[in-house]
């Protein structure tokens, strides 16, 4: 199982709390965990990334090992540690200032 | 029971106001969405325990929430407003085209007759209606036709903020886009015309009197005289007795004709309402008076509504969808401050008091009278 920390205002909108842990079919990249968040909580669909394009919201990040992985192409594999379990993917609301 | 319910729609959630035909307790819960944006959220008049509620973030986008029990619950319904076929393009700052994008839901109006269909507006401007409750969306892309490459967005964005539908002939709708217009349909949606004649913005545009590019606030009606039209422009208050086809101004003694919500009383269709705001680039009420202006001949004359509000220091705004009406008799009328305060009045403007002061900013404000 992959483990994934959503931001507060999402883990609000999906009614979850804590990590979401979601099953990965063949490689674990950033597009297929975010597929499976998507199939798990519909109501996700458009707040992580555009329903359209499928590009990352200009504000939302995605870390994980302590290495910021927004700017990876959607389809590269996620460390290793991700794909076992071992350490979460945090999907993070960027910092804007104030 | 009869009574009121007050829906709020604030920078950092919803506020849901409840209180029996006095008006006089007020219950408060929220907020609902803690920490949204709640751009809008209205009733449907075919059942009033359907709400819908336009929920955004700059973080993470758009999303639609549907209640049906009156808002004590809510679930997420549909939230993909894709544009119809090739989005195309619209004026841009520098002159140039610009493709149209989705940013959020201004503004959500259900059906008179039926719960399940829904219309929202939204920016870049467009036109969505849904007739499954939320869950799908179908853009009216007639609207963009008329002449939507020469539209362009003021500093509030290009938004579609205001959506009257006829109270009896389904195919008639107005919108009202800023800095764009005020357009009709007589075809429910399928072709759509600017109908601008008599507005005038010296001070906005080339062209006074373009057919396109009024910088419209706010557009008010009485369902029972449908052909009599009330508009807060950027600058001027303006009536239309002709369905838009042509409008005049109405501004008369008002302190600054500049404000953005205006509003009709529930059971005098002559009587109006608006909030005078200083100026384009003062956006609080002139002297620091907080004054609802009332007109009971349909404009040109108009009388400061004081009783209640603050009159001196005060330098809020009431935003364009940020009043409205019950239909309790009397008429109760209700406005939302950038200062978090949601004043009522439940003689319609003679007296008023502050059912809350702190909330977040207000955004919205919409009522149902509920029996």
């Amino acid at each position: 199982m992959i483990r994934v920390v959503l931001p507060a205002h999402l883990r609000a909108l999906a009614k979850t709390g804590g990590e979401v842990l979601v099953e990965v079919d063949g490689p674990v990249t950033q597009r297929s965990v975010v597929d499976a968040i998507e199939r798990r909580y519909p109501m996700l669909r458009g707040t992580i990334r555009d329903q359209s394009t499928f590009q990352r919201r200009a504000m939302v990040r995605f870390f994980a090992c302590e290495e910021d992985l927004s700017h990876e192409s959607p389809d590269s594999a996620l460390p290793e540690a991700v794909a076992t379990g071992a350490e979460p993917l945090l999907i993070v609301g960027a910092m804007a200032g104030g | 029971m009869t009574g009121v319910r007050v829906l709020v729609g604030t920078r950092k959630g919803a506020f849901i106001l409840t209180s029996d035909a006095k008006r006089a307790d007020w219950t408060v819960t929220g907020p609902h969405f803690a920490g949204w944006e709640i751009y809008h959220v209205k009733g449907s008049a075919a059942d009033p325990n359907r709400l819908y509620a336009s929920q955004s973030s700059g973080w993470f986008g758009q999303v639609i929430q549907r209640s049906d029990d009156g808002g004590t619950t809510w679930n997420p319904v549909g939230n993909q407003f894709a544009y119809d076929g090739t989005p195309g393009t619209h004026q841009w700052y520098d002159g140039t085209q610009h493709p149209w994008e989705f940013k959020r839901v201004w503004h959500l109006e259900p059906s008179r007759t039926d719960p399940d269909t829904v219309y929202a507006g939204v920016e870049d401007a467009a036109l969505f209606r849904s007739t499954d409750g939320g869950t799908s969306w179908q853009e009216l892309p007639g609207l963009r036709g008329a002449s939507g490459q020469l539209w362009q967005p003021g500093a509030g964005g290009m938004c579609l903020h205001t959506i009257v539908l006829h109270p009896s002939n389904p195919d008639r709708i107005f919108v009202a886009i800023s800095a764009a217009g005020v357009f009709r349909t007589d075809d429910a949606g399928a072709t759509w015309r600017p109908v601008t004649r008599g507005l005038k913005s010296q001070w906005e545009l080339p062209d006074p009197k373009a057919e396109v590019g009024h910088c419209v606030h706010n557009i008010a009606m009485h369902p029972s005289r449908p052909d009599v039209l009330f508009m807060q422009k950027h600058w001027d208050v303006m009536r239309s007795d002709n369905a838009g086809d042509d409008w005049h101004e109405i501004s008369g003694n008002l302190p600054s004709d500049f404000g953005f919500p205006i509003a009709v009383h529930a059971h005098e269709p002559e009587t109006i309402y608006v909030v005078p705001i200083k100026s384009d680039s003062e956006h609080y009420p002139p002297e620091g008076k907080l004054r609802v202006y009332r007109s009971r001949g349909g404009g040109n004359d108009w009388e400061a509504l004081t009783d209640g509000l603050p009159q001196q220091d005060c330098y809020v705004n009431v935003l364009r969808d940020a009043m409205a009406v019950d239909s309790l008799d009397s008429c109760g009328i209700y406005f939302g401050t950038t200062g978090g305060q949601v004043y009522a009045s439940a003689d319609a403007g003679d007296h008023w008091s502050p059912i809350v002061r702190d909330l977040p900013a207000v955004l919205s404000v919409e009522v149902q009278t509920l029996s």
